[in-house]
């Protein structure tokens, strides 16, 4: 009822006026922000000021304190169980350190969803999950290995594939360079391009990495104690006029942003 | 701090915390009981949690068995009645200390894993990742667990109750004289179906305290790898804790039947 005018012009996703406190100590403080459909959205800012628990709120894994999260339109705030369940078919995500199940080999990680959610037979499973891992360049001799024995950045590549298998409308992005080097992070940067580009999908990154929101985003939004102080498209970020954006995108250490270590 | 203060404190924390674990297990039972069930992972669980308890369960039984004929014995001898060491024996190990013992030692086990794997799974986001992959950690963690242990205890406590008769049995013959055929005779013809059945009730709900509280701790752990081993400790000590609480509380409802 509280959703946009009209179905079709509706927003992706949208969050309207989401806070979050814990503690007492005011994380969140009305964070509005929408990303329409088959654009990549990434959420700048510091370490502290909010972009984890904006992407957990957005994704479904926390509930806000107080405001609205929309999926096409539809309140999805106050979702439990099976319609949480039923409302993550469309999105996929990759988590900061991969979270792949160490338990699993990787190819029962890939195939995970389509396993255990869409009980998926096994052989065709499998063949999806290769599939899925050449598609973010690893071979098939993985798929039988644990994460435990893959380098971080290949954990990262299955993480990709097992995100983007069950084909998501839209794509989560935690951090998804933090850990690797330059040469790993433009690889990972490049897959997360292609593979939004094939599904189709609405993407949401959050990052303090400048080199790859400029790559990954269309648009970039900063997040800044709690609120979004600046957003625009990738290309404006260097003439933004915003004294936050300017002194995070150039890394001073002086400048309206204090030490927020 | 004021001390009433501090005893209303303490007193609110408990009751939080009793609520809490009651809703967890809640859940957990519901998501055991109702489909979609994950077999793989309970079969994965019996085999983990029964088949692996196995030579621990059955040494603690057998030396168990072996102390508690010689106190009897001993004890028994005080009144001219060690003849009757066999049926006490028996009776000791079936109503008491077969599931408990077994209890305790699925305890340091079982809990203790459960919650170091549970635990470390949402330290590195795994339990969230369950999640958007549309999986209910309840129903994928915690749901197999529960089952495999309310299942498994009990066997491990008919195998504690014949080992550690058998341990009886083995000190009685080699070193009290008694004659193995007749300690086996009255032993049988003593016991009634109630005291292995009691046992093995109480089993049952020993099993279900043992994985809950590893479920609860492992899954509401915090802080990494220092939460990861405070989430190992608390699952052990309060499943101790609530086995020596509800074993009491058992037999004595158990006794007046």
């Amino acid at each position: 009822m509280t959703g946009p005018q009209t179905m079709g012009a509706a927003p992706k996703l949208e969050l309207r006026g989401v806070k979050k406190r814990f503690a007492g100590k005011v994380v969140l403080d009305g964070v509005d922000i929408a990303v329409e459909r088959g654009r990549s959205l990434v959420i700048i800012g510091g370490s502290g000021q909010g972009k984890s628990v904006t992407l957990k709120i957005a994704i479904g894994l926390m509930r806000p304190d107080a405001g609205k999260v929309f999926v096409d339109g539809r309140d999805v705030t106050r979702l439990g169980g099976a319609g949480q369940r039923q409302l993550a078919t469309q999105f996929g995500m990759l988590f900061q350190g991969a979270a792949l199940f160490d338990s699993l080999s990787v190819w029962e990680n890939v195939a995970f969803r389509l396993l255990n959610a869409d009980k998926v037979k096994r052989p065709e499973a499998r063949d999806r999950a290769v599939a899925a891992l050449g598609r973010v360049g690893l071979g098939p001799d993985v798929a039988d290995l644990y994460p435990g024995e893959l380098s971080g950045g290949m954990q990262k590549r299955v993480g990709l594939a097992r995100a983007v298998a069950a084909e998501p409308a839209i794509l989560f992005f935690d951090e998804p360079t933090t850990g690797l080097d330059p040469i790993n992070a433009d690889v990972i940067n490049d897959l997360i391009v292609e593979q939004v580009k094939r599904l189709g999908c609405t993407a949401v990154s959050i990052t303090h990495d400048m080199v790859s929101a400029r790559k990954i985003g269309d648009e970039i939004a900063m997040l800044h104690n709690g609120r979004i102080v600046w957003r625009g498209p990738t290309a404006e970020i260097d003439s933004s006029g915003n004294a936050y954006v300017d002194q995070f995108i150039h890394g001073r250490a002086t400048g309206p942003i204090t030490g927020g270590v | 701090m004021n001390p009433v203060q501090a005893v209303g404190r303490s007193t609110l924390g408990m009751v939080r915390t009793a609520g809490a674990v009651a809703l967890f297990a809640g859940r957990g039972v519901a998501a055991a009981l109702s489909p979609p069930l994950f077999l793989g992972q309970l079969w994965r669980q019996l085999a983990q949690i029964g088949y692996f308890s196995l030579p621990v369960v059955g040494l603690t039984a057998v030396f168990t068995g072996a102390a508690l004929a010689l106190n009897i014995y001993t004890g028994g001898g005080r009144f001219n009645a060690e003849q009757i060491m066999p049926q006490i024996v028996a009776l000791g190990i079936t109503r008491e200390l077969g599931p408990v013992l077994a209890a305790l030692m699925l305890a340091g086990r079982v809990s203790a894993a459960i919650a170091a794997e549970i635990g470390a799974m949402r330290a590195t986001e795994q339990i969230d990742a369950l999640k958007t992959l549309s999986t209910d950690p309840f129903r994928y963690l915690v749901a197999p667990r529960l089952t495999a242990a309310v299942i498994v205890l009990p066997l491990l406590t008919v195998v504690a109750d014949i080992i550690g008769i058998a341990g009886g049995w083995t000190v009685a013959v080699a070193s009290l004289n008694f004659n193995g055929a007749l300690y086996v005779k009255n032993t049988w013809d003593f016991l009634q179906s109630w005291d292995v059945v009691s046992g093995l009730l109480k089993a049952a709900v020993f099993g279900f305290i043992v994985a809950l509280m590893g479920c609860y701790h492992g899954y509401n752990a915090t802080g990494g790898a220092r939460g990861v081993g405070r989430a190992t400790t608390h699952a052990v000590v309060s499943a101790a804790i609530l086995i020596f609480a509800s074993d009491y509380l058992l037999t004595s409802v158990f006794s007046h039947k």
